[in-house]
């Protein structure tokens, strides 16, 4: 995808949400990226867009505006059966507006397709913060406190609840996330915020 | 006295304070790491200024972390016994960055340590994907 559109005036910045680099070093060494691939170990981007889950694409244009709010989109369809996501229709799209052929959204499409975060996902985000320093300096038990806040506060945050799992000791693909999805299916509230789910 | 860790906007600092159960901040460390300067009109960042009750927040040893907090409508969480306090974004700010439809900019690091910058991009259309292996 970056190859075929590098020469169009186009890159991609790949951003891992991780605890250590070393979780993501072999999937960047596997794919030798051409695009900066950045680690994120502090949560940053998640705060500063918004993202409640990975994988998450925003576009931005030329001058640094969002033309395609937070999308649940992968870049190949190689996780489709686990997560029931289509990257084709996603792929086709990024095409044309990269190729000039298609614009992207009107500044009102991508406003309304914004969430924006609360006060009570801002607290969740603090309490995390807290917790991965407590984790950090060697106190599990009274982190452990504050990542059990962080996902009562924002229990839809899976950035927070799924991506804290490691240093907590838990299994991301095991049974503590499997309850996670279990419960979003019972509550009808989606893991992964598609657009092209939300109403138009 | 003892010392608070204050974990702010990707940053790790130490205050003094009297008592870790009512925390407080120096004006002149309210100013050189939060960016607000105390003014007789309230809290400032240049001519914009928030009203805030001075009874509230100024205390003889400094002012009150969590009244300064609530006026900068920022999260503040702490975890006593090992004294350190979590101050988050404000939602307002997070908010209103977004809905300004300008893609809020970042500085991290690759795995070789390079940090890169989302403007570094600018000229391009960029597609940022967040993902992980978890």
């Amino acid at each position: 995808m970056y190859e075929e559109l590098a020469d169009e005036g186009f890159t991609v910045i790949t951003v891992g949400i991780e605890r250590s680099p070393e979780d993501a070093r072999p999937w960047i060494e596997k794919a030798r990226p051409q695009h900066p691939s950045l680690i994120d170990i502090e949560h940053l981007v998640p705060d500063l867009y918004g993202m409640i889950n990975v994988p998450t694409v925003v576009w931005i244009d030329e001058e640094g505006r969002i033309a395609r709010p937070n999308d649940a989109s992968f870049a190949s369809n190689r996780f489709k059966l686990l997560t029931g996501l289509d990257s084709k229709r996603h792929l086709r799209r990024l095409r044309a507006w990269v190729r000039g052929d298609a614009p992207a959204l009107t500044p009102s499409e991508v406003r309304k397709h914004q969430d924006l975060p609360t006060a009570v996902e801002q607290e969740a985000r603090a309490e995390f913060t807290l917790a991965w320093w407590l984790s950090r300096e060697g106190h599990d038990d009274d982190a452990e406190r504050h990542y059990e806040r962080a996902g009562e506060l924002a229990p839809h945050d899976i950035t927070i609840r799924r991506g804290s799992m490691r240093t907590r000791g838990l299994n991301p693909m095991g049974f503590a996330f499997l309850k996670i999805a279990i419960k979003s299916a019972l509550t009808r509230t989606p893991l992964y915020r598609r657009i092209e789910d939300s109403p138009a | 006295m003892p010392t608070l860790t204050l974990l702010h906007d990707g940053r790790v600092d130490e205050i003094a304070v009297a008592d870790l159960a009512r925390p407080t901040i120096s004006p002149e460390q309210v100013e050189s790491l939060l960016g607000w300067e105390l003014k007789p009109e309230g809290l400032c960042q240049g001519y914009m200024c928030i009203p805030v009750d001075q009874d509230d927040l100024v205390r003889e040893d400094g002012l009150d972390l969590r009244v300064l907090a609530d006026a900068l409508q920022r999260p503040l969480v702490t975890e006593e016994k090992h004294a350190v306090a979590s101050l988050g974004a404000s939602h307002h700010d997070r908010a209103e960055a977004l809905d300004s439809l300008d893609a809020p900019d970042f500085t991290l690091p690759d795995l070789a340590g390079n940090l890169h910058s989302l403007s570094d991009e600018r000229g391009k259309k960029v597609l940022l994907v967040a993902y992980a292996s978890w």
